[in-house]
């Protein structure tokens, strides 16, 4: 449907090569990416996987030494100055150290988009209330970024990224320095603009959580490449990459092998939430001793892998294995150190 | 002496000392700040990169700091005979005072701008600034507290600078610490006018302090 439409942001073989002493850094390799008006899209990777250089390409904070970044048809780096200010203007962008302006009060912090625009004041200030009000914060106008938590500035550089009505909004890390809690109120605030103001989400992150609550696409970045792509039902459901599997922990994060002879229980979405386990011991009539589990819930589906001891008797392990493969479930048995 | 008449001569010599002071700074303020601020931003990786440039300027700002004080003032003489209309006096003291001081505000000026988080000023071209919007609204205001401090110590500076006047027959505590007090031997005098100095350095000093932490909110 909204694949028929031209892209918002279209990025068409993105290179990103940093000149260190000694050699060179590919952050960035042929990157080729798809954001459509309304979509709420995850970059996600691992720490140097490229992802920050990749967002920051994309308002031209960091310059690409090769591809196109086509925002609504018009590549942003062929733009003038005074272009690329506009266009800057459509998309604002909030940062994992918030960066505010520390000597300015949170409401002159909001106002600044709309000053450095030319907005008149009074017009200017009753917009400032507005956008304070959205983010939760009308009580907090006079007071410094100092004075504030983490979750609250970051809502102040929310509501300042609002302020000038940008179409675009470029999240880099920006839940990252804020614990699980406020995490979560700030991604439910995201949403919420995304829906009610229509303003496309860009969001980078490391966390497979921000993914799963917030975004209805993501791709994957491994070492500088495209590992993968697509509505996050879909990435999530037929992971094809091994970075994605990492990610989505369907594989471990280190491949240490477990201190016992195991079995690795695999839920891929299809098995929904039925209480596989505790039927298995009652089925079977055998003791399960889990060694790990690292189970996410997504759609009401169940993703994830874990890892119980293997039964010691043959019968038994037979048993097992053909219950869970029963239960749609794939079973591998995995080998002590 | 009397204290009357000592009271008079310090009260002379304060007077000539931060006629002195204020103008030299005030001077070396208007052309050193924006030399900090071009010192800055043409950095690489700021907001206007031309190394070249500023290779140049930096090289520039160094030779002329290296120039101790009294030396400049001797070398300066025909130049502050033609801008200040005469050589010597208190008054014509001003000029090598301020390029003597400019190039040392500068840099104190750059290193207040550098304190700036980089990520402020990339978050203000995220949102479309022209880099004069960046400068005034963003890296100078940043940096406020930080170059009122720098301001007070470059005061202070220039204060002990003055002292050196009296070689080009210029007035101040210094002057009178010089040729009243030392070269006549009267020690209340050259006592009294350092302790005058202490006085006018400790009550900059204090000022500066106070006036950084008021204009600093980046405290709770």
């Amino acid at each position: 449907m909204t694949d028929q439409q031209q892209p918002q942001i279209q990025i068409r073989g993105l290179c990103k090569v940093y000149q260190i002493p000694g050699g060179e850094v590919v952050a960035l390799n042929n990157i080729n990416l798809n954001i459509h008006k309304g979509d709420i899209y995850g970059i996600i990777g691992m720490s140097g996987a490229g992802k920050s250089t990749l967002i920051r390409c994309l308002n031209r904070l960091d310059t690409p030494n090769d591809g196109q970044i086509l925002i609504d048809g018009q590549n942003i780096l062929a733009m003038t100055k005074q272009e690329l200010r506009q266009t800057r203007r459509r998309m604002a962008m909030i940062f994992q150290q918030f960066n505010l302006l520390m000597q300015k009060t949170v409401a002159k912090n909001v106002r600044y988009p709309l000053e450095i625009a030319g907005v008149p004041k009074k017009e200017a200030n009753e917009r400032v209330t507005e956008l304070l009000k959205i983010v939760g914060l009308e009580d907090k106008a006079n007071a410094y970024p100092a004075q504030l938590s983490g979750g609250q500035k970051q809502r102040v550089a929310i509501a300042r990224a609002l302020a000038g009505d940008p179409e675009m909004l470029l999240c880099d890390e920006a839940t990252s320095a804020l614990d699980p809690m406020t995490t979560q109120s700030i991604l439910a605030l995201l949403k919420e603009i995304n829906e009610t103001l229509g303003i496309t989400v860009v969001i980078i992150t490391h966390e497979m959580a921000v993914i799963r609550q917030v975004c209805n696409k993501v791709a994957i970045l491994d070492g500088g490449k495209l590992a993968e792509q697509g509505t996050v039902d879909d990435v999530f459901m037929h992971t094809k990459s091994i970075a994605g599997k990492r990610l989505f922990g369907i594989l471990p994060q280190e491949e240490a092998p477990p201190q016992k002879e195991s079995l690795r229980i695999v839920f891929d979405g299809e098995s929904a939430s039925q209480p596989i386990i505790s039927r298995l011991v009652k089925d079977c009539g055998i003791d399960v001793n889990i060694l790990s589990a690292d189970i996410k819930q997504l759609n009401e589906k169940v993703y994830g892998q874990m890892l119980i001891e293997r039964p010691e008797d043959p019968q038994a392990l037979i048993r097992v294995k053909d219950y869970l493969k029963e239960a749609g479930l794939s079973v591998e048995e995995v080998h002590a150190q | 002496m009397t204290w009357e008449k000592l009271g008079l001569l310090l009260l002379e010599g304060t007077k000539d000392t931060l006629y002195m002071t204020s103008w030299a700074a005030l001077f070396s303020y208007l052309i050193g700040l924006p030399l900090g601020v071009i010192l800055t931003i043409t950095k690489k990786g700021n907001i206007m990169p031309a190394p070249m440039f500023n290779s140049v300027i930096g090289v520039i700002v160094n030779f002329l700091r290296s120039i101790p004080f009294i030396i400049l003032l001797a070398m300066l003489l025909p130049v502050t005979r033609i801008v200040m209309g005469r050589a010597i006096g208190t008054r014509s003291v001003i000029f090598p005072l301020i390029i003597s001081a400019f190039p040392y505000v500068a840099r104190m000026v750059e290193n207040s701008l550098e304190e700036v988080d980089h990520g402020i000023l990339e978050a203000a071209q995220s949102m479309g600034s022209s880099n004069l919007q960046i400068i005034f609204k963003v890296l100078l205001p940043e940096a406020v507290p930080s170059l009122v401090n720098g301001a007070a110590i470059t005061i202070t500076t220039i204060l002990g600078y003055t002292a050196m006047a009296s070689a080009a027959g210029g007035g101040g505590l210094g002057a009178l610490a010089i040729t009243k007090g030392y070269n006549q031997n009267k020690l209340d005098i050259l006592y009294s006018t350092s302790i005058a100095l202490v006085v006018l350095v400790q009550l900059i000093t204090v000022s500066g302090t106070r006036l950084t932490t008021w204009f600093d909110h980046r405290k709770k």
